[in-house]
């Protein structure tokens, strides 16, 4: 992270890349990413999807490797642009049986920071702490973001998401069925 | 067939009867007992050996509920050291893995060398001459050994050797440690999950032919999806189609699966550009092996449980998982993904990638079995309802997939365990 932030600081944006100037505000960032935190835990998943680029990737790393690489450590997800919609449409259908009935869940995004960029890529972190509420109890999972963001005709989109939990396990919490 | 009050498993072989008492999945001393019976008495799974690979490497992890380092010494001999400083107890190793010459206790700096010998005592001359150092090595479990880098741990000194306790299980460790010629090793990042459920519904599940398909419709809707074809039903053709106890409580299912499998089963989602590559390794593996054993490696899925707590399913990837029970209602479950040493950067992705279909708390998969076990076990608290019935396929001979065969052979020497020092007590008494 800190390396990206030199990187910025240093004015290094490449010609076809975004620069500095171009660099979204943190308030545009935030209001973007409370409206994703909204669309899903208002469950209107198909709405999240037109968040996403046609090649965006969804990945939550193992809570024993935080930094891996999903091509050489087993992850909890990762899931490819493929997936994510087969995952929306599993979640919007019946048979999801872990989140059928849907789960409550309720998300607090905090201390957004926008770090810079890579190319076109603009890149994003945050805080969350995502309540899930079923049968009566309670799971928590707190980590934070890294986002990759794109600015596209219609506005930010997002290209990587990568969900980092601070839980040391999945434990009491046994799943992420949905969308962390 | 003893129906006392404290029978838990009714097995009448002649009628086709089988059940469990649901006390056996809440009833907290039935837990103390099984920590005692079984626990105590059982090889269990440690660890792999490629986890500890170097000389000095070490893995701190909860073994049956005790914290333990799997230890590679300096003389390159694995062993499992429990992880309690032997002058007053406090955890000589806090970190997860790593490697290291010496474990010290933070506590009063007694320092201990990979080999879990006492190499360091502060101030020793304050003890008197009956202090022997070696006395005070790190513990080890009664037992220790390896079989095809599989490490078990057992408590009782008594017990069989692993190689007679494995039993039929060994031919299929077989079928999985044969995917490489250099050895097998567990991948970085361990899944670490848990149910709020008694671990066995978690052996039940782990090789339940007969919930694939209610259960797990979303994810068959998932491999129709991106272009797998279904053969009608899941599992598949009945070339090679088998339930076996394998004794001592383990049981297997060997069935030919629709999913592709990355040692050398390609499916079209795999794409075409790498379908000569798996033919190669496939004619590779029929040299080694023989075309018999080739197929059985490379196309059939395997649903292995090795009594008590431990799986390995080699399906559309091959996991390691082992689970422990905090309470008769709540387990710690930790997953691994296994992979040959040699497999390429590339081949190594696609197996990770197939893994996560449907395996993993974020998986398409065990996200339900998990729901489905917490929900059993809701389900228990109407204690009215005492038994579960596990009696499919009783006397139906080949027992199909679809049975509970396997089931019914772990209930069969859970029982067995429970049982059998009760019954001694009695028989002294009398």
């Amino acid at each position: 992270m800190e390396s990206t932030d030199d990187r910025t600081a240093s004015g290094e944006g490449t010609e076809s890349g975004v620069s500095a100037a171009q660099l979204p505000t943190r308030q545009e960032v935030e209001d973007f990413l409370y409206r994703e935190a909204g669309l899903l835990d208002e469950w209107r998943l198909e709405e999240w999807l037109e968040l996403l680029t046609d090649d965006a990737v969804y990945q939550v790393p193992p809570t024993d490797s935080p930094e891996g690489d999903a091509r050489n450590t087993l992850f909890i997800i990762a899931d490819d642009a493929v997936r994510i919609r087969s995952r929306v449409k599993q979640l919007l259908g019946k048979f999801a049986w872990a989140e059928n009935p849907h789960s409550r869940t309720r998300r607090m995004i905090a201390n957004v920071r926008v770090l810079g960029a890579e190319g076109d890529d603009i890149l994003v972190t945050a805080n969350f702490a995502v309540f899930r509420m079923r049968y009566e109890s309670v799971d928590t999972y707190i980590g934070h973001y890294s986002y990759k963001l794109i600015r596209g005709a219609e506005g930010l989109k997002i290209k990587e998401r990568r969900a980092i939990l601070d839980n040391e396990a999945l434990r009491p919490h046994g799943k992420i069925s949905f969308i962390l | 067939m003893d129906k006392s009050a404290e029978a838990f498993v009714i097995d009448d072989q002649e009628a086709g009867i089988f059940r469990v008492n649901r006390r056996a999945f809440t009833d907290a001393e039935c837990l103390e007992r099984e920590r005692r019976c079984i626990f105590d008495k059982c090889w269990i799974y440690a660890g792999h050996e490629s986890e500890v690979a170097h000389a000095g490497d070490f893995q701190s992890r909860n073994v049956a509920g005790r914290p333990m380092i799997l230890a590679r010494g300096d003389d390159g001999k694995v062993r499992v050291l429990l992880n309690t400083c032997t002058h007053r107890g406090a955890l000589v190793c806090r970190q997860k893995s790593g490697s290291a010459k010496t474990f010290q206790c933070p506590y009063h700096a007694w320092t201990y060398n990979s080999r879990g010998q006492l190499i360091g005592v502060p101030g020793e001359d304050a003890y008197s001459p009956a202090f022997k150092r070696d006395e005070f090595a790190l513990a080890q479990p009664a037992q220790v050994d390896n079989y095809r880098g599989f490490i078990f741990i057992c408590f009782d000194r008594a017990a069989d050797s692993l190689y007679d306790y494995l039993a039929g299980a060994k031919e299929y460790l077989d079928l999985v440690a044969d995917q490489s010629e250099l050895g097998m090793k567990v991948v970085a990042g361990v899944q670490a999950y848990s149910a709020r459920a008694n671990w066995k519904l978690l052996v039940e599940n782990s090789y339940d032919g007969y919930h694939g398909l209610p259960t797990h419709q979303r994810y068959f809707g998932f491999l129709s999806d991106i272009g797998v074809e279904m053969r009608g039903n899941n599992l598949g053709a009945p070339r090679q189609q088998r339930v076996v106890d394998l004794g001592n409580g383990h049981a297997v299912l060997e069935y030919q699966s629709a999913w592709g499998r990355p040692i050398a089963h390609w499916v079209p989602s795999f794409g075409e550009h790498r379908k000569a590559h798996f033919e190669q390794m496939r004619r590779r593996f029929d040299e080694r092996f023989g075309a018999d054993r080739a197929y059985r490696i490379c196309e059939t899925s395997r649903n292995l449980g090795i009594f008590p707590n431990l799986v390995i399913n080699d399906i559309m990837a091959i996991t390691i998982r082992t689970f422990y029970p905090v309470a008769s209602d709540y387990m710690e479950v930790n997953a691994w993904a296994l992979a040959p040493k040699d497999e390429s950067a590339e081949d190594s992705a696609l197996r990770l990638d197939n893994f996560l279909t449907f395996l993993g708390p974020g998986g398409f998969a065990t996200p339900d079995d998990v729901e489905m076990l917490e929900s059993c076990q809701r389900g228990f608290a109407n204690r009215e309802v005492a038994w579960s019935d596990i009696s499919r396929g009783m006397k139906r001979e080949p027992p199909a997939l679809t049975d509970e065969l396997q089931m019914r052979a772990f209930w069969r020497r859970w029982n067995q365990l429970m049982i059998e020092p009760q019954a001694a007590r009695a028989r002294r008494a009398a």
